[in-house]
């Protein structure tokens, strides 16, 4: 089979830039360690509670060290629960310092969700069963809302909340 | 020893796919018209129709039957004129028929029936009528079926003429139904061994991560069951149609052997922000899914070389006047070359989609969106509209006017504008954090869901201009089949620019390339696979009451 000098180059020209292009994802992935989420802790999707991120008084915003915080999440059909307010009533809006080292943990009891701190890279899929977890660093101040951009049911567009990054 | 026509009782069959075809095209147009009314702010369905309702239609209705009919019409049409079609691949070919179609009028009964809204993919626990998945089912079964009449259809023709080689259109088709059974394997198991017992009541859980995994097997190669036949056409037809000749047959083969290779042993790359699958085989999957642009890449290269070759052979000279000498005019060539071009963003746009953690700024948002309209609904659709222009009146015994020809001009830029528009601002709104799949919300008034209003209403704006891309379409169409003069409408069949360019005889080890390619895919999920089942949490219950069921 004749290959034309031209479609040499083109294809050498193609395939290297493929090759660099994954050299980039991995190096970033492995040795940078910007994994995409793919947390493997499972629980039972039926009784999430057992796990204690989930329990009741849990979610939310938990500082954990001098500038570390741990988000919990529980979704569900067709909210985020981020535990109650002082009044009782559920928190709909969180705030973390800018800078600040922050993981969000979620989990879903009931179907798919999806996970999305809209214009940050925060965004994977809740699936019953595991924890999905993202560890990140806010650096831009200003509000950030959570959506949900996995079909869940007739609500789905209902499904959001938000997360103000303050100074 | 080619036929210079399709044979009536032929053309018949392949007549019958292009009727649902372009039904469905009405109907999930229509649809979409209306979802991106919905998402404008503007306009709230009539009847208590749900906005996922019509979601699903759309997915269900465009991505699955019109596809999936046409494709298989089409590639009747070409067993035909290539290698023949006996009296009993006929009958079986009506008996497919008919079983897709039930399958179709099954699941879409359901849909409407408000029992199935959980959109094309069905992702469990979300759990809708037993009898959408049986739909399903028979739908995939019907495929099957022509599926094996295709590879029969060569298998005859191959021994009246041992150690000739396959005629490049029928090659082509062969692997093109291989990629589909291999790999509608994995939806068909996992909708027979999970869902189906599962919506029935015969089992209480399903395992979610599973039958994901064994949708995603199928749900890549899909998008490229769909563009197949497109390269079918641009490799072995449009050279005819512009004068010109085919640049390689080696390299065409090549080409779709890869497809066959690369394009399915990739599914972790729409799973890549799931818990529960190890990064290590993400990461695999994402250099196997990049394995897959090189043929495009050889494509492109095939594509412009013989676009070259037509120009200069008629006259034209410089290094870029050749390409004054395309026949612009010609609706036949004007709509599937605009397809090529919208390749070139989609295609930059599946390498950004499939790269690993960059995976995350876009996953799910609705970039996502914007991109298939741009490789499946403007490069696939754009290919086939211009494949109808002849095809529809070769099957009919009847011919393209030149009346309609100019109006399939208008419609080809109709086309190009609304979906630029409409998949330009789903890119934007992407970037943006917007979600896909969603029905119109102000998220709690929230800052970022106000600047996307603008986006949701250009939508709208394309939407319509496409949505009279449709209706000009479907009135071509009938046109084409009731309403034109009768008479013999070319069926263009390209010739090799070199007809004694020698073709590697490997290329027809089919054991060899189905080997090479099952191995692959065992490399790519066997460990994952078992690490997902070994690691299972819990099943999950069915869930009915979310998507208004119960």
């Amino acid at each position: 089979m004749h290959v034309h000098k031209y479609e040499k180059i083109w294809l050498t020209f193609g395939i290297g830039s493929l090759l660099v292009f994954l050299i980039v994802l991995g190096w970033g992935a492995f040795y940078q360690g910007t994994q995409p989420p793919s947390c493997l802790v499972t629980l039972n999707p039926q009784n999430v509670q057992a796990h204690n991120s989930f329990k009741e008084e849990n979610l939310g915003v938990q500082q954990v060290g001098e500038n570390e915080y741990v988000v919990n999440v529980l979704a569900s059909a067709f909210n985020y629960d981020l535990g109650k307010d002082e009044e009782g009533a559920p928190v709909k809006k969180i705030r973390i310092p800018a800078g600040a080292n922050v993981t969000f943990q979620a989990t879903t009891s009931d179907v798919v969700h999806g996970f999305h701190l809209s214009g940050t890279n925060v965004n994977m899929m809740l699936e019953p069963g595991y924890i999905s977890d993202y560890e990140t660093t806010l650096d831009n101040p200003g509000e950030y809302t959570l959506v949900c951009n996995e079909y869940c049911g007739v609500g789905h567009h209902m499904m959001s909340a938000i997360v103000e990054v303050y100074e | 020893m080619l036929k210079n026509k399709i044979p009536k009782p032929e053309s018949k069959i392949a007549m019958a796919h292009m009727y649902v075809a372009f039904i469905a095209l009405l109907v999930g147009g229509l649809m979409g018209l209306l979802q991106t009314f919905v998402r404008s702010g503007e306009f709230t369905l009539p009847f208590g129709i749900g906005y996922y309702q019509i979601l699903t239609v759309h997915g269900v209705v465009l991505g699955l039957v019109l596809t999936t009919f046409f494709i298989i019409g089409f590639q009747y049409a070409l067993m035909s004129k290539s290698v023949g079609m006996s009296k009993g691949h006929r009958k079986w070919a009506w008996i497919g028929y008919i079983v897709t179609l039930a399958g179709t009028i099954m699941a879409a009964t359901m849909i409407l029936l408000g029992e199935a809204n959980v959109l094309y993919t069905f992702y469990a626990p979300l759990q809708a009528h037993p009898l959408y998945y049986i739909g399903l089912a028979l739908f995939v079964v019907g495929t099957w079926i022509a599926c094996f009449i295709n590879f029969n259809q060569l298998y005859q023709w191959k021994k009246q003429d041992p150690g000739e080689k396959s005629p490049l259109m029928a090659f082509m088709v062969v692997i093109n139904m291989l990629i589909w059974f291999i790999s509608t394997l994995g939806v068909a198991s996992t909708v027979l061994f999970q869902f189906i017992p599962w919506s029935l009541g015969m089992v209480d859980e399903i395992n979610v991560l599973v039958s994901r995994t064994l949708f995603w097997y199928f749900g890549h190669p899909l998008v490229y069951f769909w563009l197949l036949p497109a390269y079918m056409a641009w490799y072995t037809i449009i050279p005819k149609i512009i004068g010109g000749k085919i640049f390689s047959d080696g390299l065409a083969r090549l080409a779709f052997l890869l497809f066959l290779l690369f394009s399915i042993p990739v599914g972790f790359h729409h799973q890549l922000t799931e818990p529960g699958i190890d990064p290590f085989w993400k990461y695999i999957q994402v250099i196997l899914t990049f394995m897959v642009a090189i043929p495009s890449l050889l494509t492109a290269f095939s594509m412009f070389a013989s676009f070259e070759m037509a120009g200069r052979a008629k006259g034209h000279k410089g290094l870029f006047k050749w390409f004054k000498g395309l026949p612009w005019k010609d609706v036949r060539f004007l709509a599937p070359f605009i397809g090529m071009v919208a390749f070139i963003p989609g295609g930059a746009g599946g390498l950004i989609n499939a790269s690993n953690q960059l995976n995350g700024v876009i996953h799910n948002t609705i970039w996502v969106t914007g991109h298939f309209h741009l490789t499946v609904a403007t490069t696939v659709m754009l290919t086939f509209f211009g494949l109808s222009y002849w095809l529809i009146p070769h099957l009919k015994g009847r011919t393209l006017t030149p009346k309609l020809n100019k109006l399939g001009l208008i419609q080809t830029w109709v086309w190009t504008i609304g979906m630029s528009i409409m998949s330009g601002s789903m890119h934007i709104q992407g970037l943006l954090g917007a979600p896909r799949r969603s029905a119109f919300s102000t998220y709690g008034g929230s800052e970022q869901a106000q600047e996307w209003v603008g986006y949701q209403i250009a939508q709208a704006v394309g939407g319509s201009i496409l949505f009279i891309g449709i209706i000009l379409m479907v009135y071509i169409f009938f046109k084409l089949s009731f309403g034109t003069p009768k008479g013999d409408q070319e069926f263009p069949v390209a010739e090799y620019a070199d007809v004694n360019e020698r073709t590697p005889m490997v290329f027809e080890n089919w054991k060899l390339w189905i080997g090479i390619a099952a191995v692959l895919i065992l490399f790519a999920y066997t460990i994952p696979f078992i690490d997902i089942i070994q690691n299972s949490p819990p099943g999950s219950p069915g869930f009915q009451f979310p998507i208004g069921r119960g």
